[in-house]
């Protein structure tokens, strides 16, 4: 029935995904004809732009100078101490401009945009995150932007509506659907259709028809590269464990990608289980909680019920909040290299104080599941067992919200 | 295999005309009242009747479609319940060809082997699913194919002479061409522009064309019955659906009446083109 069910054997986990943009089972191009013909010369675009040094050497430029990479691999010495188990660094994407690592991939779209004579960049975004990146860089660029998001979004995540607005995008509320994340991904989706002649849309995570899943990990796969080379550095070897959160799967695709093929490291991908696992629709764990289908172009792990209709999710992450996944993710879980894990709302709220008391570094609550998870991870390995987390957001954006779960005044 | 669909268009060939294409959504605003519209399109003057298979994502859809996506969901509607109006819809109709057209996932999930045999069980014609190009559509096409029915392809005013060959082969029944790069139901289609591309598809299938996405008046149902084989009309009869509710989005006594009533407006225009140019 499926063309592609069963992986052939391989001993490489960075080959894929084949030429028509499947991962296993996963991935692919499940679009309207209408999107079809971008979608190819897209994949063209970037396949000319990787065989161009220069568009790297004027990406890279951007990533040090602009977004300011490296970002450190830092020793979080107090909570290691603390949890007494692994050594646990964090991989410092918190630091780059704009404050998570969505900047790296903006950068790259916005100049695969340029090259292709685009002179309109939309985006979806859940969290706000990835809206402040592709405003930045289309105020950076002088592109104008449009950037959806959905209308409960946009309540919960308002500090970062206000940046967007700043920078000169125009934020449109989307109130179709649920008014989150995956409605705010159709619409643009809606626009992107009715404008191909001009605009360029700019995924923010590893998600969507082929080439993005490949392209966006491809852009996010520096954070990876660089914590290989700081750990040999450090530590003479490379890591053991590696942690990361995942709403569609971009910083951990980022940061596991360069490590697959390194069988000597563990790695875990932690997703949300807002309310729990076993709370119906009480979730955003597409994994672990979910089963295959076809979204927003692409295979892979969704939340939805038997009619195949696509549920909600819950997450106290605006990020997180997504009921697909990456479908390198899905493929990955299927494979048994990368080990899913969920931690719930609760959890979550537990290690972004830990952090912040610990370390001096508020977090955002996206990486702040994963931490929850190094909390539970870290105390079972021995203390030689280097662990790194993927610290891929800064909290500022969520004091309202964690104040008003905690029951705090400003 | 001459299916009901090819006798349609065999049909409306000997007549000399177009053939109205209309779009429902299964199960808008709810079963009972969705089916009894369906049972009222051919006298009304449906010569091709769409179902909508509801979705949560209907991503190619604009707000009309959508938002009767949603009502269907909101009352229950199922993708068995879709196939038992198809179901119920045959036992006293037998020629009026049935399309199904929707998004993969529900057929994926149902899933495909099962969803074609069922479907064709219920007396389903033709598939057209919006997400599903040619790359994609090996795993539900042969098998669709194999069972009787007719797999419909979308081409679009994207769709270059480099993509045309693979959107026209392998396909039958009719080709479905969107008239706008847009979604359902929002910008209005050139008819200079649609018939430029119709006449080009043409020349690349012996196929009939039926166009669609925009056509809301009579007027366009007209003025795209000059240059295609069948004129898709969705939004504007969802929209008339929609605005025919009560406030708490039930249906209402006007609610049957004015879909169909709209129907017979629109396909008498391409009953009777004299007497509409004369009026
Ligand atoms: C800080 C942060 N981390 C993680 C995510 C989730 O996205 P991804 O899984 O693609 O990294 C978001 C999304 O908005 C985010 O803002």
């Amino acid at each position: 029935m499926s063309t592609a069910t069963d992986t052939p054997p391989q001993n490489t986990y960075r080959s894929g995904p084949d030429e028509q943009g499947h991962f296993g089972l996963f991935g692919g191009r499940f679009v309207a004809e209408t999107l079809m013909p971008l979608i190819l010369e897209l994949e063209q675009a970037y396949a000319d732009a990787q065989a161009d040094p220069s568009f790297q050497a004027e990406l890279d430029a951007l990533l040090a100078h602009y977004a300011g990479r490296p970002s450190p691999l830092y020793f979080a010495e107090r909570l290691t101490e603390h949890l007494g188990g692994a050594k646990i660094y964090f991989k410092r994407d918190e630091l780059n401009h704009t404050g998570s690592h969505k900047i790296n991939n903006c950068l790259g779209q916005i100049q695969l945009a340029r090259r292709m004579g685009r002179t309109r960049i939309i985006a979806e975004t859940g969290a706000g995150q990835h809206g402040v990146a592709v405003a930045t860089v289309a105020a950076r660029f002088g592109l104008p932007c449009v950037i959806y998001m959905g209308a409960t979004d946009i309540e919960r995540q308002r500090p970062n509506v206000f940046r967007m607005k700043l920078l000169g995008a125009e934020v449109k509320a989307v109130t179709s659907g649920s008014g989150t994340l995956k409605d705010a991904m159709n619409d643009a989706l809606r626009d992107w259709v009715a404008n191909v002649h001009d605009t360029f849309y700019i995924i923010g995570t590893v998600a969507g028809p082929h080439p993005y899943p490949a392209m966006v990990r491809d852009f996010q796969s520096v954070i990876g590269k660089e914590t290989r080379a700081q750990m040999m550095e450090r530590e003479g070897r490379l890591p053991d464990t590696l942690v990361a959160c995942i709403g569609g799967g971009s910083n951990a695709m980022g940061l596991f990608h360069n490590f697959l093929d390194d069988p000597s490291v563990s790695i875990y991908g932690v997703e949300a289980g807002g309310h729990g696992i076993d709370v119906d629709n009480g979730h955003a764990a597409s994994m672990t909680g979910g089963k295959p289908g076809v979204l927003h172009g692409n295979r892979t792990y969704l939340l939805q019920d038997d009619d195949g209709q696509i549920l909600e999710g819950h997450s106290i992450s605006a990020g997180l909040d997504y009921p697909g996944v990456g479908p390198e993710h899905s493929w990955l879980k299927d494979s048994g290299r990368v080990t899913y894990v969920s931690v719930t709302d609760k959890e979550a709220l537990v290690a972004f104080q830990l952090c912040t008391k610990l370390e001096g570094i508020i977090p955002a609550l996206e990486p702040s599941h994963a931490l929850a998870h190094v909390m539970k991870l870290a105390p079972t390995l021995p203390s030689d067992n280097l662990l790194v987390m993927n610290m891929c957001g800064r909290g500022d954006k969520d004091i309202f919200a964690v104040a008003e779960h905690l029951h705090m005044e400003m | 295999m001459m299916t009901r669909i090819d006798k349609k268009f065999t049909e409306l060939k000997r007549q000399g005309r177009a053939g109205l294409v209309t779009f429902i959504t299964a199960g808008d605003p709810d079963y009972d009242t969705s089916l009894a519209i369906l049972k009222g399109l051919p006298d009304a003057g449906a010569d091709i009747i769409e179902i909508g298979m509801p979705f949560s994502d209907p991503m190619a859809d604009g707000p009309a479609i959508q938002a009767s996506s949603l009502r269907a969901l909101k009352a229950g509607q199922t993708m068995k319940k879709t196939l038992s109006m198809v179901r119920e819809f045959r036992v006293k109709d037998d020629t009026t060809p049935i399309v199904l057209m929707g998004y993969y996932n529900p057929i994926y999930v149902y899933p495909v082997d099962r969803f074609v045999a069922d479907a064709v069980e219920a007396g389903t014609d033709g598939l057209i699913v919006v997400d599903l190009p040619p790359e994609e559509d090996e795993e539900l096409r042969p098998a669709a194919i194999a069972a009787g029915m007719n797999v419909i392809r979308l081409a679009t005013p994207t769709t270059d002479a480099k993509r045309l060959p693979a959107v026209l082969s392998n396909t039958s029944g009719f080709v479905y061409y969107v008239s706008i790069a847009g979604i359902t139901g929002t910008a209005a289609p050139d008819i200079h522009s649609v018939e430029a591309h119709v006449g080009w598809i043409k020349g690349n299938t012996s196929l009939p064309i039926a166009v669609g996405f925009g056509v809301k008046t009579e007027d366009q149902v007209s003025a795209f019955a000059s240059v295609a084989e069948g004129v898709v009309v969705g939004s504007a009869l969802v929209s008339a659906l929609a605005q025919s509710l009560d406030g708490d989005g039930k249906a209402t006594e006007a609610t049957k009446p004015e879909l169909l009533g709209l129907v017979e407006r629109l396909s008498s225009v391409l009953r009777h083109p004299a007497e509409t140019v004369a009026v």
